[in-house]
């Protein structure tokens, strides 16, 4: 018996937010002394290599021309016959929008399986927390079934750092290939700034900004503190920024050292998917806004005055503590 | 084109959700209910795409009678019927609540199933794939945009993933799930509404599927985070930039 992690890669590079559930794994295998093994897809040379420095008993690399692309179905079926081989009783993966399409197509693949969605602590083999009613409640649960699907909150766990010993990295021909599901393309947003899961200062911005032409303020805020970019709902519902670049319920999860909203009035969906952020400071002229009574940090004004105004002072002292 | 469309009664989403003061479950005194978000979505996308194709929209909810409050307002926007799989108020979890819907799939043999990618309240984002697996469907979760080629038996769905937006071809029969910005739901009209009453409802017993009630899944606990401390308000941006030193939370 094991425990299998599912490492997701895009353009062949390992994405950092599987790390996570590198972590959520190592916890596990404390808890139930079971060793834990990787299982990943069209990893570059550098990925596989980061891979083998996890501490995982072996990292499965699983092949196939119909895997080069992802699709939840073909995935699947890798997943299952990699979980069969080592004898996997959890499987888990980070709860990005790949392990939240993937994860739960595996209960019909894998006999006696059940899972729980966005873990956000481990309490004992079988008992887990997550948030419910956009991070109002917090539910603990327990999953009884013989085999356990666990997706994992990313900001809940710590990336997994290196360790000495190197695991091998095996590949794995996948032959069976589900034909009625065709990737076509995949548009991706392209962005000089971090990655808004993985940025250590997020700047979001909400429906404050009034019209699209005004988030060049918050982007130059940002470039100076060299943070990510965030939205509210309504900014990306106007098209002024894409999708995900959404912050939320049902967007991104974010924890950054430093969350800065700026107009944005903080409904409940918004607030679920920064709230853990270390400090939070809200920048709005409406003083009764619901951000005010989670941030830390509250300016009451006008963000067309106050915005440059910051951006022009963090300058000044970002050039002051390099000279 | 028969698109059935499973829905569920949740919160009404601009609530705080409160705990009894005992702890014992969610106050649901104060509690406003509504179809769920994301299924309200479904429901615009099926009733749009029939108005594009013809053919016939079902709503299907797993829940108690009061659900078919729910029922009634997709009836009222446009859905043609109705099924409620009556519970009995007894706890189900995903995977069960999959496993009816499947039976009702088998039975109803819709060409398409549109749904909520999650419900508000759980927050679980596990029951479009789950159906969708045990069908051995296709799935495209997360839709933004559904295009259906009802001759060719297939559609082109643009999804939201993270980093952009991804295409994927399904062929049908197949399980999309809704995102957000798939549509902006119609209201129920009162001509709707009156017409709604006529439209056939029917209750099957859950009992009667034939499908192991027995849970994998049980809550255990619920309770409420512990709240963030209150923060300050600064009169300026020298004083913001000051705490924010305080705090050692810039990076120069």
């Amino acid at each position: 018996m094991s425990i299998l992690v599912i490492a997701e890669t895009r353009n062949g590079e390992l994405k950092k937010a599987s790390l996570s559930a590198v972590t959520c794994a190592k916890i596990l295998a404390e808890k139930t002394g079971l060793n834990y093994n990787i299982l990943t897809f069209e990893p570059s040379e550098k990925a596989k290599e980061e891979l083998s420095q996890l501490g995982a008993e072996k990292v499965f690399v699983a092949k196939g021309e119909h895997l080069k692309n992802y699709t939840a179905e073909n995935y699947a079926i890798a997943v299952s016959e990699i979980a069969k081989k080592v004898d996997a009783k959890y499987i888990l993966a980070t709860a990005t929008t790949f392990g939240k399409d993937l994860l739960p197509r595996l209960v019909s693949k894998i006999p006696n399986s059940a899972m729980i969605s966005e873990v956000i602590e481990v309490i004992d083999a079988e008992t887990f927390k997550k948030l419910v009613y956009a991070g109002d409640i917090i539910s603990t649960l327990k999953i009884k079934s013989e085999k356990k699907i666990l997706s994992v909150r990313g900001t809940a766990f710590d990336k997994a750092g290196k360790v000495d010993k190197k695991s091998d990295v095996v590949e794995e021909e996948i032959k069976e290939n589900y034909t009625r599901k065709r990737f076509i393309t995949l548009e991706e947003t392209k962005s000089e700034r971090p990655e808004l899961t993985e940025a250590s200062i997020v700047v979001s911005v909400g429906r404050g900004i009034k019209d699209p032409e005004n988030i060049k303020i918050v982007e130059e805020l940002a470039d100076v503190l060299g943070a990510a970019i965030g939205a509210s709902r309504a900014v990306v519902d106007a098209g002024w920024l894409p999708n995900d670049f959404q912050v939320g319920q049902t967007g991104k999860t974010v924890a950054p050292q430093l969350y800065i909203a700026i107009g944005i009035s903080g409904a409940i969906q918004h607030v679920a998917g920064m709230k853990d952020s270390k400090v939070i400071v809200a920048i709005n002229k409406d003083p009764e806004a619901p951000i005010f009574q989670i941030a830390d940090i509250g300016l009451v004004a006008d963000l067309f005055q106050v915005v440059p105004e910051l951006t022009q002072k963090l300058k000044k002292l970002k050039q002051e503590s390099a000279g | 084109m028969k698109i059935l469309v499973p829905v569920k009664r949740t919160q009404d989403p601009y609530v705080k959700v409160r705990l009894k003061p005992d702890g014992s479950g969610i106050d649901t005194s104060n509690i406003k209910y509504a179809i769920n978000t994301f299924d309200e979505i479904a429901v615009e996308e099926a009733l749009r795409k029939k108005e594009e194709f013809g053919g016939e929209v079902v709503v299907v909810s797993v829940g108690t009678q009061e659900w078919t409050e729910q029922i009634r307002v997709a009836l009222a926007m446009g859905a043609d019927r109705g099924i409620l799989v009556d519970t009995g108020g007894k706890y189900i979890d995903h995977v069960i609540l999959a496993k009816v819907l499947a039976k009702i799939i088998e039975e109803e043999k819709p060409d398409l199933v549109i749904m909520g990618k999650q419900a508000i309240d759980d927050d679980a984002n596990q029951v479009g794939q789950i159906l969708a697996g045990l069908l051995d469907w296709p799935q495209a979760t997360f839709a933004y945009k559904v295009e259906v080629n009802l001759q060719d038996r297939k559609a082109k769905v643009i999804r939201e993933v993270d980093g952009g937006l991804e295409t994927v071809e399904v062929d049908l029969p197949a399980i999309i799930t809704a995102d957000l910005r798939l549509n902006q739901p119609r209201y129920a009209s009162l001509p709707g509404i009156m017409r709604a009453r006529q439209k056939p409802l029917k209750t099957i017993k859950i009992e009667e599927l034939g499908v192991d009630l027995t849970p994998y899944v049980t809550i255990e606990k619920l309770e409420t985070p512990p709240p963030r401390k209150a923060g300050v308000k600064v009169k300026d941006v020298d004083e913001l930039i000051e705490k924010l030193k305080e705090k050692k939370a810039l990076p120069f």
